[in-house]
């Protein structure tokens, strides 16, 4: 078995990896980094990300305000240090970001122009158009290529980590183009394989968007942090689930139901104003905004078409010039995939899974509890966003955490030796597990596809905007039952040449394995917070629950819940108010 | 309207033909389904060795470029319905190596994107704390249609100069490099013309104009081109006028 070696081995080529592989090249150049990811770095989800990216610029602003605005909004969940660091050099990143060329939206003087977000009381947030995530991810990806150093393995998938004598020492992967499954052994290894959106059925999320990295660290010992977390965006486009950017609101596009009626005024967002208001009714929190949905529904104040319920956002009052300015690309989805023109017509837009807050345990580094692995982004969890992640603080956390993920692991790096005698022996165990359990395998009874849909089934039955306990247990079991089944999936493709079938076998045992994490956490979380809704439990409970939970992968492979405190260092808890 | 349409798919398995074939399978005709959709729909219940690329399903991430009736397109972007009658023929994109099936080989295009130099470039940058390069929106507009890129490959399946002659840096390379050489932050264009100027560079494009008519982002990578040239032929003048190098 061939076996390549780097220092340091960045998986996945999205904003974090591509980060941190340029902060590895430029703080300790004479490490050999790589990164390597399942698709070609510029196909990686960050190209979806719309709004804008969150950064203390203007006067007027603080580090203060944008700290408060990220910690209320993650309903006091966000560790307060980390929050801290982050609000601090997130400027600094996106300069620097802007010295690489991103093509920031400007003011008529030339400088870089900020826009209203969700949750924010300020005007902080950088946008490039509403394609902000294709214009970072492609700066990035076009400023690393000048780095000789970095080397890439376009289209590897990595099946496991090697770990042994107690740190992670690399990755076993498989080349897709050949087949060829191979050891890649590296002194530490930074996970930013993003999210895992795809555990659900209705998601903005990519194809590729499965908890590999997630599962990988989760299977290595590694705990999953605040994995109940998960972020529906308000404004999905019915059946595809393509995310219509908060930019839309940002810019004052209205939520309104059947009747037209501004509905959020109803649910303590304050009142309608002709202007958007910050941190007010369209400008709330992601969460409270489709939690206010599926209470309208249950009024019978919706719409319901084909794909369900909906309700309409309506930017027709902005006018064509501005949405041609500003929000070019709801234009351009809508007219293609809804077949619509939002400058005449009202958008229909229902919740939608769009961003994890929970994954992989790491501290304000970026590195995991288990030495040698480091990660970021979302596939991360460190935590900034808490119970409710503010929209465009994502884009800005891929930059500062992938920086200093990169930095640390490559300090880690330059203090280890070689890869261990039994890593090779490892790899080999690997190979012979994919050879025998999927490629070479006949006569298995289940189809990939159906296994995936009742995953779906589950997760949205029991782990959606509401949630109960008696629900979660029996998503519980059935998971369990799902992952047996997903032993008995056979493949119908055998080739060594790009089989999309084996990496979507993996991709699901992935999902399984982090869609267990997600149904436990949230079971054992007996309270309502953010993003997390109990109707058996509906409040806030401080004193029991004012902890992260870290998923262990237990022996028999259910997760094991434990907790951990959450720092809290200037702003004790307190109430989350919006609209007044 | 009809209930099903057939897809006549590439196939292409190196391990077991030495040349593409068509398979063709029914799928249900519904109108809101895209060419990606189908073909989801028969790797999950038809066929689970059929193999494509796809990521985003929004027409961003570029990885699902394909051939759909002779047409290079994203098929993410391309309905059922304007295919009613079918067989809808789906086949990889021109001009590339075919790895699998719909999956083209990018590898020398991977090559191409960096001999171009798409990074600024600068004979010095100031430090961040010195705040951002002032660029106005006029400024921005200079450059922004050529930054719009997915890298989607449309453009070279469509391009017969890259057909003939795969040497040819080709559209969305020197569209890209454009793209740096007009924005203001940038001092690299006479090493970027350097390296375009040399055979297999923007000499090569006659203005078919291909290119910019499948382009599903509005790049205009025959418009990058043109540019291009007339700034080479500048340069090409002055060198002549003015030897010693001035620019």
């Amino acid at each position: 078995m061939e076996s390549f070696a780097c220092d340091v081995l960045v998986v996945g080529g999205g904003g974090a990896g591509l980060r941190a592989a340029i902060a590895v090249a430029e703080t300790h150049p004479r490490l050999r980094v790589a990164v390597l990811s399942k698709v070609y770095p510029m196909r990686s989800h960050t190209v979806s990300a719309e709004g804008g990216a969150a950064a203390v610029i203007k006067p007027g602003d603080s580090l203060d305000e944008h700290a408060y605005d990220t910690i209320s909004g993650g309903d006091w969940m966000c560790d307060q240090d980390a929050v801290e660091a982050f609000v601090r050099e997130a400027p600094g990143e996106m300069l620097r970001l802007e010295h690489w060329g991103c093509p920031w939206s400007r003011e008529p003087d030339g400088h870089v122009a900020v826009r209203p977000f969700g949750g924010m009381k300020v005007q902080r947030t950088w946008f490039a158009a509403d394609k902000t995530g294709f214009h970072m991810l492609h700066t990035l990806f076009q400023t690393t290529l000048k780095y000789d150093g970095i080397h890439r393995y376009d289209e590897w998938f990595v099946t496991r980590l090697l770990v042994d004598e107690g740190r992670c020492q690399g990755v076993v992967a498989i080349e897709l183009a050949t087949g060829r499954i191979e050891a890649i052994t590296a002194k530490a290894v930074i996970l930013c394989t993003g999210g895992c959106g795809k555990v659900f059925p209705f998601t903005t999320n990519a194809n590729i968007k499965n908890g590999d990295g997630m599962a990988l660290a989760y299977r290595a010992g590694a705990p999953l942090k605040d994995m109940e977390f998960v972020q529906y965006h308000p404004t999905g486009l019915p059946f595809t689930g393509i995310l219509i950017t908060e930019a839309a609101r940002a810019e004052g596009g209205w939520l309104l139901n059947k009747d037209g009626y501004r509905y959020l005024q109803d649910y303590d967002l304050g009142k309608p104003e002709p202007r958007p208001v910050l941190r007010s009714m369209e400008l709330g929190p992601r969460d409270r905004l489709s939690q206010a949905f599926v209470k309208e529904q249950e009024k019978g104040r919706t719409l319901e078409g084909p794909y369900g319920h909906y309700v309409h956002l309506d930017i027709r009052h902005l006018g064509e010039k501005l949405i041609d300015r500003k929000l070019p690309f709801v234009r351009e989805l809508c007219l293609r995939y809804v077949g619509i023109d939002p400058v005449k017509e009202m958008i229909p837009v229902r919740p939608v899974v769009h961003y994890m807050m929970g994954g992989i345990s790491t501290d304000i580094h970026g590195a995991t509890p288990l030495p040698g692995l480091y990660a970021a982004g979302e596939a991360a969890c460190v935590s900034i966003n808490g119970a409710n992640r503010l929209g465009s603080n994502s884009l800005t956390e891929v930059l500062v955490f992938g920086a200093r993920a990169g930095q640390a692991a490559a300090s880690f790096a330059a203090e280890q030796g070689g890869p261990s005698a039994s890593i090779a022996a490892q790899a080999l165990d690997e190979r012979r597990r994919l050879e025998e359990r999927l490629l070479r395998k006949t006569g298995g009874r289940e189809r990939i596809a159906t296994v995936r849909a009742e995953m779906h089934e589950v997760m949205e039955e029991s782990a959606g905007i509401y949630r109960t306990g008696p629900a979660l247990e029996k998503a519980a079991e059935r998971l369990q039952r799902l992952q047996e089944r997903s032993e008995d999936v056979s493949l119908d493709d055998h080739s060594l040449t790009f089989n999309t079938e084996l990496t979507a076998a993996l991709e699901l045992s992935y999902m399984l394995d982090v869609a267990r994490t997600i149904v436990q956490s949230a079971l054992e979380r007996r309270e309502s917070r953010g993003s997390h809704q109990r109707t058996d439990f509906p409040k806030r409970d401080d004193e029991g629950f004012l902890r992260h939970s870290l998923a262990y992968r237990a022996e028999d492979g259910a997760p094991r819940i434990e907790y951990l405190p959450v720092t809290i260092t200037r702003w004790p808890p307190g109430q989350r108010v919006y609209g007044r | 309207m009809p209930t099903t349409v057939a897809l006549a798919v590439a196939r292409y398995r190196p391990e077991a033909e030495s040349e593409p074939t068509f398979q063709t399978y029914e799928v249900p005709f519904r109108k809101d389904w895209v060419v990606l959709d189908a073909l989801n729909h028969i790797k999950d219940n038809l066929d689970g060795s059929l193999s494509f690329r796809w990521s985003c399903r929004m027409g961003v991430c570029g990885s699902c470029g394909m051939k759909v009736n002779g047409t290079p397109k994203l098929t993410c972007a391309a309905f059922l319905a304007d295919y009613p009658s079918g067989p809808v023929r789906v086949e990889p994109l021109d001009y590339f190596p075919i790895i699998r099936d719909l999956v083209v080989d990018l590898t020398d295009f991977m090559h191409k994107l960096k001999k171009v130099k798409p990074w600024i470039i600068r004979k010095e940058d100031k430090p961040t704390a010195e705040g951002e390069y002032l660029q106005t929106p006029d400024q921005l507009d200079a450059y922004k249609q050529f930054s719009m890129c997915i890298n989607c490959m449309l453009c070279y399946s469509a391009c017969p100069i890259f057909g003939l002659e795969p040497s040819f840096v080709g559209p969305a390379a020197i569209a890209l490099a454009q793209r740096y050489n007009n924005d203001s932050r940038d001092q690299g264009a006479r090493e970027r013309l350097e390296i375009l100027s040399m055979k297999d560079g923007i000499w090569e494009c006659t203005f078919v104009g291909e290119c910019t008519k499948v382009c599903p982002k509005h790049v205009d990578p025959a418009g990058a081109i043109q540019q291009y040239k007339l700034a080479g032929a500048v340069h090409w003048v002055k060198s002549l006028l003015l030897p010693w190098g001035a620019r």
